[in-house]
């Protein structure tokens, strides 16, 4: 991979980011856009959260990325803490993985 | 779940929920009404610390929290540089991917599809499609920071992806979430790098990540730094239906596509589901000791 993708990639996310914090921001100051604004972690973290979970090359897959989503889940439920989720969720994944 | 703490449940987000009753003793730095000396030098952060419409600052439990998650964090930033040199990235190309780019999903998403020996276009187009929901966010987050200086928001410009938001957007409170805003991304950005780094120089010794399962950590954590943002009916609409449109999408569109029409959801969510004042905080003060004991002067 080139540098030039890596500076080039870089320097679009950068001006992504900042065209919604300074640009486009600065102008929806309240409103109806903003109300949508708020919401977006609700829908993306839950949306990224199945990507990365459920996504194959261009298909659903069940596999051990699933236990791993399950045991965070409960864990999350149960109030584990931020460090409980994760590592339990990795461990449950490696053991399926192994297992399976 | 639904009738907790705000801040509980923030807290089971980042750390230890049940750290107990007991208030840390330490005097509250709004609690006297009287400007003291030691606020003079930077007087423009400090001056809103009087008035109540900036809402009270980040407990020092959540800044302990972002901390937590920040480390967490660096265990997708330590695979992340391990699937980078494994697909044929120097150290100094994965570290510098994680300095300037710096939006986790990208760039998994850009190493994923060169190792498995897709094209640059198209390894590139996923992560900005990916990208995209930073601008979004951007949106989301410019009231927070609207007040400070040209340099200081396009600083935080770059601190702006999902940690932070989802952090940021959980408090209540202007002050709070600014608060939250810097040290999320302070924590993410150093333990990010620093991790990539790790990972990408000890990538051998460290082995195959997923046979350690670090890519289901991603998720995992993902999972937990929802929570605040579901307590809402509109939030949790949003998130169902942010859920629906993404399993629809993966197997009909290429990678990235989902995540940003999962966006869509929050349109639902708003139309249907949304009292106005659901969409200021997660959920408004409902326990009045609490809140008492949030407030400046209230009582410690």
């Amino acid at each position: 991979m080139s540098w030039w993708a890596i500076v080039g990639l870089g320097a679009a996310a950068y001006a992504l980011k900042a065209t919604g914090l300074v640009i486009v921001g600065a102008r929806a100051v309240e409103g109806r856009m903003l109300r949508l604004a708020a919401l977006l972690p609700a829908a993306l973290l839950p949306a990224l959260v199945v990507v990365n979970t459920f996504a194959g090359d261009r298909r659903l897959v069940l596999d051990a990325r699933a236990v791993g989503l399950a045991v965070a889940v409960v864990a999350t439920w149960r109030r584990a803490p931020f460090v409980v989720v994760v590592t339990a969720a990795a461990v449950a994944t490696a053991l399926a993985r192994a297992a399976g | 779940m639904d009738d907790a703490d705000p801040r509980a449940d923030l807290a089971a987000a980042g750390a230890d929920a049940s750290a107990g009753p007991m208030p840390t003793a330490r005097p509250d730095p709004s609690a006297p009404h009287v400007p003291s000396l030691d606020d003079s030098p930077c007087a423009r952060h400090a001056s809103s610390r009087h008035h109540d419409p900036d809402g009270p600052p980040l407990e020092r439990k959540v800044r302990h929290d972002i901390w937590v998650l920040g480390l967490a964090v660096g265990v997708f930033g330590a695979s992340f540089g391990v699937l980078a040199t494994t697909a044929g990235l120097t150290v100094a190309q994965a570290c510098a991917m994680s300095v300037l780019v710096f939006t986790g999903a990208s760039q998994f998403a850009v190493v994923g599809v060169i190792g498995s020996g897709g094209s640059l276009g198209s390894a590139l187009g996923s992560a900005l499609l990916l990208a995209a929901r930073n601008a979004a966010y951007g949106v989301a987050l410019a009231p927070t920071v609207a007040r400070r200086s040209l340099g200081r928001r396009l600083l935080a410009a770059q601190l702006v992806i999902d940690e932070s938001t989802a952090m940021a957007m959980a408090q209540r409170g202007r002050r709070a979430r600014e608060q939250a805003l810097w040290t999320t991304g302070a924590a993410v950005f150093v333990c990010w790098n620093v991790a990539t780094a790790l990972g990408a120089v000890a990538g051998d010794a460290i082995g195959d990540p997923e046979a350690l399962g670090l890519d289901a950590a991603f998720p995992a954590g993902f999972v937990a730094l929802a929570v605040p943002h579901v307590r809402t009916r509109a939030g949790r609409v949003a998130a169902l239906g942010g859920v629906l449109i993404a399993l629809v999408l993966i197997p009909l569109a290429p990678a990235g596509v989902p995540i940003v029409a999962a966006a869509l959801a929050v349109l639902p969510a708003v139309l249907f589901a949304a009292p106005p004042s659901a969409l200021r905080a997660p959920r408004p003060p409902t326990d009045p000791g609490h809140d008492a004991a949030a407030e400046p002067g209230g009582g410690s």
